[in-house]
């Protein structure tokens, strides 16, 4: 998976932020949209996606969707 | 000196008994004179249990309740029990709209069936003396809800009602006790979730007695199996620091 279609997985989880909010270097929980619903489906979503279990904490130590994009691929 | 309090004698299974609440529960009951037979996924962790109780009475059983040739061999090992902690469980946390059917059947098959087809074997082969008390250990959260909960509090909900059932089914004649314990926040282990220590820090502080320990959900479980709770059955003791207020 290239991050292009990571970040149209994570944008796919927001129902109200534009499209052109989500780039590698949008800094995820500063959108109006985070709440910890949100995380929970992010975190599922990377589950579903790539197939790979990131716990809670790994998602907090993350800032950038590229960050996020970077721990779930070399898990 | 009698105690009433005490489970001096009382031969007791803890299921789940390798980690977190199970663990405290285990070693709790073996301080209050039980013979512990406990059980539990992950070996090494349950050895460590093992080697934390005190009764030289103590068993142990190594048992994923999930798979059928485990729980048989579970219960071919079982003794005659006093009481029984219903403590296997899985936490978990997706939103509604990413629950997989994968993820609801690992849910119910731990956290409810097995404690299902654990209770049917325990009464069909009057495994439990008169007298005895079966605790499930259930949670705040099938009354409280919470997001990503869902699978989870609906799990425990489901609990919550077989043991009201169960305890009018073996009352009347065997005088056995079926009641739940619904622990609120125990944190068992490092900061995992998705909330922030912050986070968890203000929720902490919306509890008026904090996050509780593992010991205070043990104690209430040793009440509920003592003979100190001898006229109490179908009850949910909600053990909780206030949360639910």
């Amino acid at each position: 998976m290239n991050i292009n279609d990571f970040i149209s997985a994570f944008a796919e989880e927001f129902e109200e932020t534009p499209e052109d909010r989500f780039r590698p270097d949008t800094v995820f929980n500063q959108l109006g949209e985070w709440d910890s619903l949100m995380s929970l489906s992010i975190l599922a979503m990377i589950d579903e996606i790539v197939g790979k279990r990131v716990t809670g904490s790994e998602l907090r130590s993350c800032e950038t969707i590229e960050d996020l994009y970077n721990l779930s691929m070399n898990k | 000196m009698s105690n009433r309090f005490l489970l001096k004698n009382k031969t007791i299974l803890i299921t789940g008994a390798s980690s977190g609440l199970g663990r405290s529960i285990a070693i709790e009951c073996s301080k209050m004179g039980a013979v512990v037979v406990i059980s539990g996924r992950n070996k090494e962790r349950l050895q460590d249990t093992y080697d934390n109780l005190i009764d030289p009475g103590k068993s142990q059983i190594v048992c994923d309740l999930t798979n059928m040739d485990s729980f048989d061999a579970l219960c071919e090992e079982l003794p005659q029990l006093d009481g029984v902690v219903m403590c296997a469980g899985v936490p978990n946390s997706t939103p509604v709209r990413h629950i997989s059917d994968i993820i609801m059947r690992e849910v119910f098959e731990v956290n409810a069936f097995a404690n299902f087809k654990l209770s049917r074997f325990l009464i069909a082969k009057n495994k439990i003396n008169k007298g005895g008390s079966v605790v499930f250990v259930s949670s705040v959260a099938s009354n409280r809800p919470y997001v990503g909960n869902s699978i989870y509090s609906a799990s425990k909900a489901a609990i919550d009602s077989f043991a009201k059932v169960l305890a009018l089914e073996v009352g009347y004649r065997k005088k056995i006790r079926v009641n739940c314990i619904s622990p609120g926040i125990v944190p068992t282990k490092a900061n995992d979730s998705a909330f922030s220590d912050d986070d968890l820090a203000n929720q902490e502080n919306k509890i008026p007695l904090g996050f509780g320990k593992p010991v205070a959900i043990a104690n209430g479980c040793i009440f509920l199996l003592s003979e100190a709770s001898e006229w109490i059955t179908g009850i949910d003791l909600v053990v909780d620091g206030g949360q639910l207020l």
